[in-house]
């Protein structure tokens, strides 16, 4: 069987034959291993939650997603006046649901971040956890770092005062340098800094290395200016809401 | 006597099919991109990734894995299709099958692998614009069997693995006093080890130029070592 490899039909049969096989196997193994990866998604964000807990640091990512509701308590969205939005008050009685945008769970910051400009109209999704009887408010923040998103979640005090956790992570930090957010030397310098000066809000400081440090000061990462300087501008732009929210809280 | 001729020519042809898998000529495809040939060395391929994932020795690793893993497939699967595939067009099909093997790579490494992909983020998809593969498939792939092609896979990605480690070792070693993430020079911030005598990491070592430095050096040592290598003027 003779075929003319150089003429046109051949060539163009050839690449629409090849682009169907090589679509139909990658949309087959994106849809088969879609389940898998939005698990891992689900339980990753449980596993932050939970991690910037006092004493939960060390909670693995497989185990986060069944003991979850045991630290959580409570979900809720919040406004930007630090108010809770009408039905989003959610129970853990209540199952997770990453589709219903009631659920504080489902909220994804990184898209609000992109697309609403206006930083009063996003949603401020808080969660209640309880840590042998102490109450914790954990907050997401999101921000950008030097390449792309930055994010993290904070976890602060029964009187918002202070912040007893963090966990950062990123999406595309250098390694070695701005990635170093997410190592323990560094969240583990925000537990005990205050976000609150006499009922005021003020919030933290991600210095340059090396100075003297007050309560609203921690070390930045030398190299990685960029990155810390996103930390320090998404926790000073949200804070201050849940701030808001648990101050009233106290008040009433 | 026409008829002896042609069985002998043919025993000869089938002496050739049978040629042992590992002979001397199919061993040189793997030994020869570790050395005299090496992929980022010599011929200058790939630099980009040497420069960007040797600030830690473990991205490294797991960056070389994951070029060995691609370009095997790839090689192969472009060997396997080499007689079906239309002259003027190859290089896209080239393209087509590395994304493709690529995309799959990041797919699996998120479904089961979640850490290891979390690790190495955007360098995954950036396996599509090593030189490497596409330089692998053009110049070897499409014309020799599978076997060998595997092989070559092999010694190219192993060849290129070898030189990110080497540079990660010194760049993790001189740049943050670890190697793959354990302290050897004691710790920075708590001022204990070599850093109580005054030592302090050289900031250089963790940026993309100091790359460069390090793969020139090697380049010098691997030609006094092998004098073949030196161009003639």
């Amino acid at each position: 069987m003779a075929i003319n490899k150089d003429s046109n039909t051949y060539t163009i049969s050839f690449a629409i034959v090849l682009v169907i096989i090589v679509g139909g196997l990658l949309a087959a193994i994106a849809n088969g291993l879609k389940p898998i990866q939005d698990e891992n998604l689900v339980n990753e964000k449980k596993q932050n939650i939970l991690n910037c807990l006092p004493g939960n640091k060390s909670i693995t990512r497989d185990e986060a997603g069944s003991i979850f509701n045991n630290f959580v308590k409570q979900r809720v969205i919040l406004n930007y006046n630090g108010e809770i939005k009408e039905n989003t008050l959610l129970d853990n009685s209540i199952e997770l649901n990453n589709k219903d945008s009631r659920d504080a769970f489902s909220i994804d910051l990184l898209k609000e971040y992109k697309t609403i400009k206006d930083e009063k109209s996003r949603n401020y999704p808080l969660f209640i956890c309880d840590v042998e009887g102490k109450t914790y408010y954990v907050a997401p923040v999101m921000g950008k770092g030097l390449w792309a998103a930055v994010w993290g979640f904070i976890a602060i005090d029964e009187s918002g005062n202070s912040i007893s956790g963090t966990v950062f992570d990123h999406k595309s930090e250098t390694p070695g340098l701005g990635a170093e957010i997410s190592q323990d030397f560094f969240e583990d310098q925000f537990i005990g800094k205050l976000i609150s000066n006499e009922d005021t809000y003020q919030s933290v400081e991600v210095n340059k290395p090396g100075n003297p440090l007050n309560d609203y000061q921690v070390d930045g990462i030398s190299g990685g200016t960029f990155t810390s300087v996103g930390v320090e501008e998404m926790m000073s732009r949200t804070l201050v809401v849940y701030h808001k929210y648990i101050k009233n809280l106290n008040r009433s | 006597m026409a008829e002896t001729t042609e069985v002998l020519e043919e025993k000869k042809i089938k002496v050739k099919e049978r040629e042992p898998l590992f002979s001397k000529k199919n061993k040189k495809l793997i030994s020869d991109p570790l050395d005299e040939n090496n992929p980022i060395t010599i011929q200058v391929l790939g630099i980009c990734s040497a420069l960007a994932v040797t600030v830690q020795m473990k991205a490294a690793v797991v960056m070389s894995v994951a070029v060995l893993f691609v370009l095997i497939l790839a090689n192969v699967s472009i060997s396997l299709i080499r007689n079906l595939i239309p002259n003027r067009i190859r290089i896209i099909v080239q393209l087509v099958v590395v994304a493709a093997l690529v995309i799959v790579v990041d797919q699996v490494l998120k479904a089961y692998l979640f850490d290891v992909s979390k690790e190495l983020s955007v360098f995954v998809g950036l396996i599509i614009t090593n030189c490497i593969i596409m330089g692998r498939l053009e110049a070897f792939a499409l014309g020799n069997k599978p076997w060998p092609s595997a092989l070559d896979a092999i010694g190219n990605s192993l060849g290129y693995g070898m030189v990110l480690v080497i540079v990660s070792f010194f760049k993790e070693l001189f740049g943050s006093g670890k190697l793959f993430g354990f302290e050897i020079f004691g710790n920075a911030t708590e001022q204990t080890g070599l850093y109580a005598m005054g030592y302090m990491d050289n900031g250089l070592m963790l940026l993309p130029p100091s790359s460069l430095i390090i793969v020139a050096v090697y380049i010098w040592v691997q030609k006094i070592r092998n004098p073949s290598l030196i161009e003639s003027n």
